[in-house]
């Protein structure tokens, strides 16, 4: 009776590292979500038809090639485009200091670098998740 | 979120993959909103061919299922696509990965691909899986592909959900006297076995094949084929298609279509039934605790407390769906 957060992790473009990926995806099932993990090379096109079939309550999108600044803008205008942009979407990998204010500014809700402690990333997923279920 | 149920079902029927994909949600979630939406598309269900892909972690369900619907899609049918990966016993949590391997299906908006956890259910589905096939039906997919999760022996579920059954083998797994065995094997009315580039795949082929042969034929408008192929390249998929169509064809031809219908529905409403008397049993609203009470001093007998429950939750159940369902049609309600 339950609703159970619904999370899709995937990794877009270039980027053959996946470790990252796999123990967020981890933490977040033994937190007690459902992870729909959608491996790696994925295109923007992918990722947003998926979770937007999915009906996930996050985006998390895993990211260690540094093309995040062309491929998260690209992520946000498919949200639109397939009427998903109430769904939240959250950034992680390698990403320059720099680049986290573009981010945010881009509307990525929040951005998880490598020194993350996994608790708080649970308790983040958890918020962003309610935000998107109250709207 | 607030929700519009009438609206959401009519956007369904209309064919809406945002619609699809938020009443699959409302349905997963079970309660009230799911029963209602459930009801409200069930008339609209009953055009598509529901198919299960069943078999061992591993054997290439998943990869099968992107196959198949691939190949339906160049013969012209809208697919649906149902992906069960299991629930973590511990967490409750769970990693759906079924999707992974029909990655590209996302391309094309003919398909739509939804995966769920199995959230405790033990016959290879998920408690969601009849309703979330009757939406992808009404919302016009032609073929319901059902994958359940990777199963052992016994867990046969799918049978009392699809109208036709694929059963996936890979070869390696063990001699003939597995493929003898009661269970899954049972169900098949399509084996398939992947992997068929392996050594040994012509020998689990003449096994499955001969098991067949045991069945006494004169009861079977059916006998199951056995069919190779390499579902990673996509190899052999044409005549597992086909057999499909002539499995659907077989059945409405010899009146067994109708006869696995009724089974299905059987099934479908006693789970259901089981599941309100499950979620009756200790609720406050009714007596039910004080008679379990009695049963642990061993005051009333087991058997008798479950009949006088039953008989107490009938009345129960109907008080509580009426006051829970205020979208339910009013000529329905004063009829009463």
């Amino acid at each position: 009776m339950t609703h159970r957060i619904r999370v899709l992790i995937a990794k877009i473009g270039l980027d053959g590292h996946d470790r990252g990926a796999k123990v967020v995806a981890r933490t977040l099932r033994d937190a007690g979500m459902d992870i729909i993990y959608t491996g790696l090379h994925r295109t923007p096109e992918e990722v947003v038809t998926a979770a937007a079939q999915e009906d996930v309550d996050v985006i998390g999108i895993s990211l260690l090639s540094g093309a995040h600044m062309t491929l998260v803008p690209r992520i946000f205008e498919l949200l639109k485009e397939a009427g998903a942009e109430d769904i939240p979407v959250a950034v992680g990998g390698v990403i320059p200091d720099d680049d986290v204010p573009r981010l945010r500014e881009l509307g990525v809700a929040s951005v998880f670098l490598q020194d993350t402690p996994l608790d708080d990333l649970v308790k983040r997923i958890q918020e962003l998740a309610a935000s998107r279920q109250s709207r | 979120m607030t929700l519009n149920l009438e609206s959401l079902a009519a956007d369904i029927l209309k064919g809406s993959a945002r619609a699809l994909a938020r009443g699959l949600t409302v349905v997963e979630k079970g309660g009230v909103a799911a029963e209602a939406l459930s009801e409200r598309i069930y008339r609209h269900a009953g055009a598509a061919h529901v198919v299960g892909i069943t078999g061992s972690p591993g054997t290439g369900k998943s990869t099968l299922a992107r196959a198949l619907a691939r190949l339906a899609r160049v013969r012209g049918l809208t697919v649906g696509i149902v992906a069960v990966d299991p629930s973590s016993p511990f967490s409750g949590g769970s990693i759906l990965g079924d999707r992974i391997r029909m990655n590209d299906l996302s391309m094309d908006p003919g398909v739509f691909v939804r995966s769920m956890a199995t959230r405790g259910a033990l016959g290879g589905l998920c408690p969601a899986v009849a309703d979330s096939v009757d939406l992808m039906d009404a919302a016009g997919k032609k073929l319901v592909i059902v994958e359940t999760v990777g199963v052992g022996q016994d867990e046969v579920d799918i049978m009392e959900l699809a109208q036709t059954v694929l059963v996936v083998s890979v070869p390696g797994l063990g001699d003939d006297i597995q493929t003898l065995k009661a269970g899954i094997l049972e169900i098949a009315d399509l084996h398939v076995v992947n992997k068929a580039d392996r050594p040994e795949a012509s020998r689990l082929v003449a096994d499955l094949n001969s098991i067949a042969m045991l069945a006494a034929p004169v009861q079977r408008a059916w006998v199951p084929p056995v069919l190779s192929c390499v579902a990673v390249r996509e190899e052999g998929i044409e005549p597992i298609l086909d057999a499909v169509t002539q499995h659907a064809a077989a059945l409405r031809n010899s009146g067994e279509m109708e006869s696995r219908h009724r089974r299905i529905v059987k099934a479908r409403v006693l789970r259901i039934a089981q599941q309100l008397l499950k979620s009756a049993i200790g609720n406050p609203g009714n007596d039910s605790e004080a008679m379990l009470g009695r049963v642990a001093r061993r005051d009333l007998g087991p058997h008798a407390c479950a009949r006088v429950l039953l008989a107490s939750m009938a009345a129960f159940n109907e008080a509580s769906r009426d006051a829970a369902d205020p979208l339910r049609p009013p000529q329905e309600s004063s009829a009463r």
